[in-house]
């Protein structure tokens, strides 16, 4: 087994902060992977795979979370997952519904 | 935030009739309406709004859970309301099951901190599964209330 394991820290940049669309596309792209990925902010950890987890970090604009990774393609999550989070969830903000008008 | 800063004890519905995403957002949209929380002019906007907030994706977030919701300018707070379907909803969630609880969220375009609050709070809180289920098993809108209330007061976190 080629187990590795990976950490990266992030940061929401993000003016709407990791709210439901965000989280949503986060555990989409997670559940691709098969390592086990968590989000840690502070002394809270939850499961990547799950919307519902997520959103209970409130993690707002300027948030600075760990993202972990365990399992045979570790590292190949990270760089997808922090990619997402660095473009700002490109596909939430160029659609922008959601934005004030 | 508390359930009962943003949830309208008024606009609750149980025993909720709809068999589709569309039907349940307008039952649960004309509660508000009919809670006054929302104006009658606005309706069909805002019902519309969310109906293309679901087309992003799906606002199912698991464990038979939605948080339909939008930005809307004619809303001063955020308000919101809570629906139970026994039959369930299809959803599109990302884990596949049918929706039995909604919660409602209309916020005003520039507090984007208190629909983040509030979406906490409501993941927070449903990750207990006995407070889940119960809600689910509501059949009074009162029953829905005090369970909120209860939640408030951490009886179940």
């Amino acid at each position: 087994m080629n187990e590795q394991f990976a950490r990266r820290v992030v940061v929401i940049t993000n003016e709407q902060g990791l709210h439901a669309r965000p989280a949503q596309l986060l555990a989409r792209l997670a559940l691709q992977f098969d390592s086990i990925i968590d989000l840690v902010r502070d002394s809270q950890r939850v499961d990547a795979k799950s919307i519902l987890h997520m959103l209970t970090l409130g993690a707002d604009q300027g948030t600075k979370l760990i993202i972990e990774a365990k399992g045979p393609d570790a590292e190949e999550a990270l760089d997808a997952l922090v990619r997402l989070v660095e473009s700002e969830f490109a596909a939430d903000e160029t659609i922008g519904q959601e934005k004030s008008g | 935030m508390k359930f009962v800063d943003f949830v309208s004890r008024e606009a609750i519905r149980t025993n909720i009739e709809a068999d589709n995403k569309e039907q349940v957002i307008r039952s649960m949209s004309s509660a508000l309406l009919e809670a006054g929380k929302i104006s009658e002019d606005q309706h069909e906007s805002i019902v519309e709004a969310i109906l293309k907030r679901e087309e992003l994706g799906s606002t199912g977030i698991g464990r038979g859970v939605a948080v339909p919701h939008t930005k809307h300018p004619s809303v001063k707070e955020l308000v919101g309301t809570v629906a139970v379907s026994e039959s369930g909803v299809d959803f599109d969630s990302l884990d596949g099951e049918k929706v039995h609880l909604l919660f409602m969220l209309v916020s005003p375009p520039d507090r984007p901190g208190d629909h983040l609050r509030a979406l906490e709070n409501i993941s927070r809180q449903l990750r207990d599964e006995t407070f889940c289920r119960f809600l689910k098993q509501s059949k009074e809108p009162a029953d829905v209330w005090q369970l909120l209330e209860e939640a408030d007061n951490n009886q179940f976190v």
